[in-house]
């Protein structure tokens, strides 16, 4: 139920499918949707490993199938920094938007459970960001962050930066904004894990006189686990392939590049379609195994 | 001193909070405001108040249409993928068939997928089969992904439907259709209804995926992109931050009627 954390409706409750005669009508009931995202999620997969394998052909942009494993070579040696960044920005950004989000959700799920119209105030505001288009909201941290805004210029009049310094275009500009865009979708499923935290737990551990921390640690937190992970992957899978934040025109800067803008940049601009194809597979491969592990070590395996 | 720090610590999670909504909403606040800003070549600095961007708001060259496109994009990719997909959430739930680890699997992947794979990996696709880019390709792209999304949402409501009121509607000699029309379709529609309005959302919001498969049909998100490099101009903020407030009514309204029901039902139990 990972995902289903994000939509924003119940948990479903796990009901074991009844056995029907009529197995007819499920095929059919199925067969459009399966066929629709095997034609264009499957079969683009597959296009993406015979692009990937492709040859230089007669003219720039054209190529013709081969098998050329070297392609991986030559990406990872010319963009294997971008890789890096990308899982060191994803990384971070995911872990700030954990420490902010985890106190605002126990806030929304448990201290304002009393209160039901505050409480639906506290989700609106969270889901709020999603609202305003994603692009929009980046720029406007851009702008915010410009040298000529209040917070450079405040922060050159206190010294804290110095006067030839930026903030925008810099890796710290590029990790706030993926941590910003993210932050609900850290923050919901963390919320439906401890909104229906049995707080008579919380109570127990304090009549067992263990102090309010080792309760948090050892009650509150193994029982939201559920939430952290779930959003923590919803962070991180986007905030790896993210090529927004990290673009010129938004938070970024020549040396902040990332795999997603890599991607685009061989794949709209240079034509350079197997490596934009290779480069695409290795974020996907990455992604599936650090999921993998991820969800496998903190044990939450039913993820739809 | 005692009581100062009782206090803080009984209250700091009321503040952070506080502060923490003040924080995501900065955003939000800098658009809705700079839509009101008197601005002639760039929307960055602070010009003065004005109506005119909001009374002339297709003033702006191809905001008007690249907000029109993404509608359009929106509505279609919604009613295919919310059909497609409730299909798939009640064959989910209601029926037992082979391959259905392989289905769920399949339904969650694309979004586990990074999106600039997704977009690529289509644009090869298309690339290869010799599709031009353009509203079509957009369309059968924003309808992928939102499939997935539908499923779960609306599954959700198929597991919370009591079988015992189908079984009465049999029971009353209704035809199997008749007992879908009357008893099962009313009972998913709010399922669907959320459902679709998500999908309307994820696809008039994307733009990585669009991006790599639009050619030169501009959508919203696209248009903001390019505009990015020159200048954002003050109409773009005016449709974001209209689109912002009915977002916001519907939830409001949605949250409100829900707690009516909610207190309704409270009475009777």
């Amino acid at each position: 139920m990972a995902f289903g954390a994000f939509s924003g409706t119940a948990t479903p409750v796990a009901v074991e499918p009844v056995a029907r005669k009529r197995s007819k009508v499920a095929l059919i009931l199925l067969l459009p949707g399966i066929l629709y995202l095997g034609l264009f999620f499957l079969v683009p997969f597959v296009q993406l490993i015979i692009t990937s394998l492709q040859a230089p052909g007669l003219d720039i942009g054209l190529y013709v199938n081969a098998f050329k494993v070297d392609n991986y070579a030559i990406v990872i040696q010319s963009y294997g920094s971008h890789i890096a960044r990308s899982f060191g920005y994803a990384l971070i950004a995911t872990i700030l938007a954990l420490a902010f989000s985890y106190p605002l959700a126990y806030f929304i799920g448990v201290k304002l459970r009393r209160f039901p119209l505050l409480q639906a105030l506290g989700l609106t505001l969270v889901i709020a960001p999603f609202f305003i288009s994603f692009l929009l909201r980046t720029f406007a941290w851009k702008q915010v962050f410009s040298d000529e805004g209040a917070v450079v210029t405040g922060l050159k009049a206190l010294s804290l930066m110095g006067s030839g310094d930026h903030f925008t275009g810099t890796p710290a500009a590029v990790i706030f904004g993926l941590t910003y865009n993210f932050i609900p979708f850290m923050t919901l499923p963390i919320y439906t894990s401890l909104e229906k935290l049995d707080l008579r737990y919380v109570e127990a551990g304090n009549d067992l006189y263990a102090s309010p921390t080792k309760t948090f640690l050892f009650i509150t937190v193994p029982l939201s686990m559920p939430g952290i992970v779930s959003g923590s992957l919803l962070t991180f899978i986007p905030a790896a392939g993210d090529y927004i934040n990290a673009s010129g025109q938004f938070l970024g800067g020549s040396d902040t590049q990332m795999i997603g803008n890599v991607i685009e940049k061989n794949f709209l601009e240079l034509q350079n379609y197997p490596a934009a194809a290779a480069l695409s597979l290795i974020l996907m491969a990455a992604i599936l195994v650090l999921v993998g592990i991820y969800v496998k070590r903190s044990g939450t395996e039913d993820l739809i | 001193m005692r009581h100062v720090s009782r206090f803080f610590s009984r209250y700091l999670i009321w503040i952070y909070s506080i502060l923490a909504f003040a924080f995501l909403l900065v955003p939000i606040a800098y658009t809705i405001v700079f839509s009101f800003n008197d601005y002639r070549r760039s929307n960055i600095t602070w010009r003065g108040f004005t109506l005119d961007n909001w009374i002339n708001v297709c003033n702006a060259q191809g905001v008007c249409e690249a907000f029109a496109n993404s509608i359009l994009v929106g509505v279609v990719a919604t009613l295919l993928a919310t059909t497609l997909g409730t299909m798939i959430a009640i064959a989910l739930v209601r029926y037992r068939f082979k391959f259905r680890n392989a289905t769920t699997l399949l339904l969650f992947l694309p979004m586990a997928t990074p999106e600039v794979v997704l977009g690529a990996g289509l644009a090869a696709e298309f690339l290869t089969a010799g599709v031009q880019k353009g509203a079509l390709t957009v369309i059968l792209a924003h309808t992928m992904f939102c499939v997935s999304f539908v499923v779960v949402t609306v599954r959700a409501r198929v597991a919370g439907i009591d079988p015992a009121l189908e079984e009465a509607g049999r029971d009353l000699y209704a035809s199997p259709a008749q007992v879908f029309l009357r008893v099962t379709f009313p009972l998913l529609l709010p399922g669907i209804i959320a459902a679709a309005l998500l999908s309307f959302a994820l696809s008039f919001d994307d733009f990585i995926i669009t991006n790599f498969n639009s050619g030169a049909f501009v959508t919203f998100p696209k248009f903001i992109y390019t505009a990015a490099a020159r200048g954002i101009p003050a109409e773009a903020n005016v449709i974001a931050s209209a689109v912002f407030f009915i977002a916001i009514i519907f939830v409001v309204v949605s949250q409100l009627s829900a707690a009516a029901r909610r207190k309704r039902l409270a009475k009777q139990g």
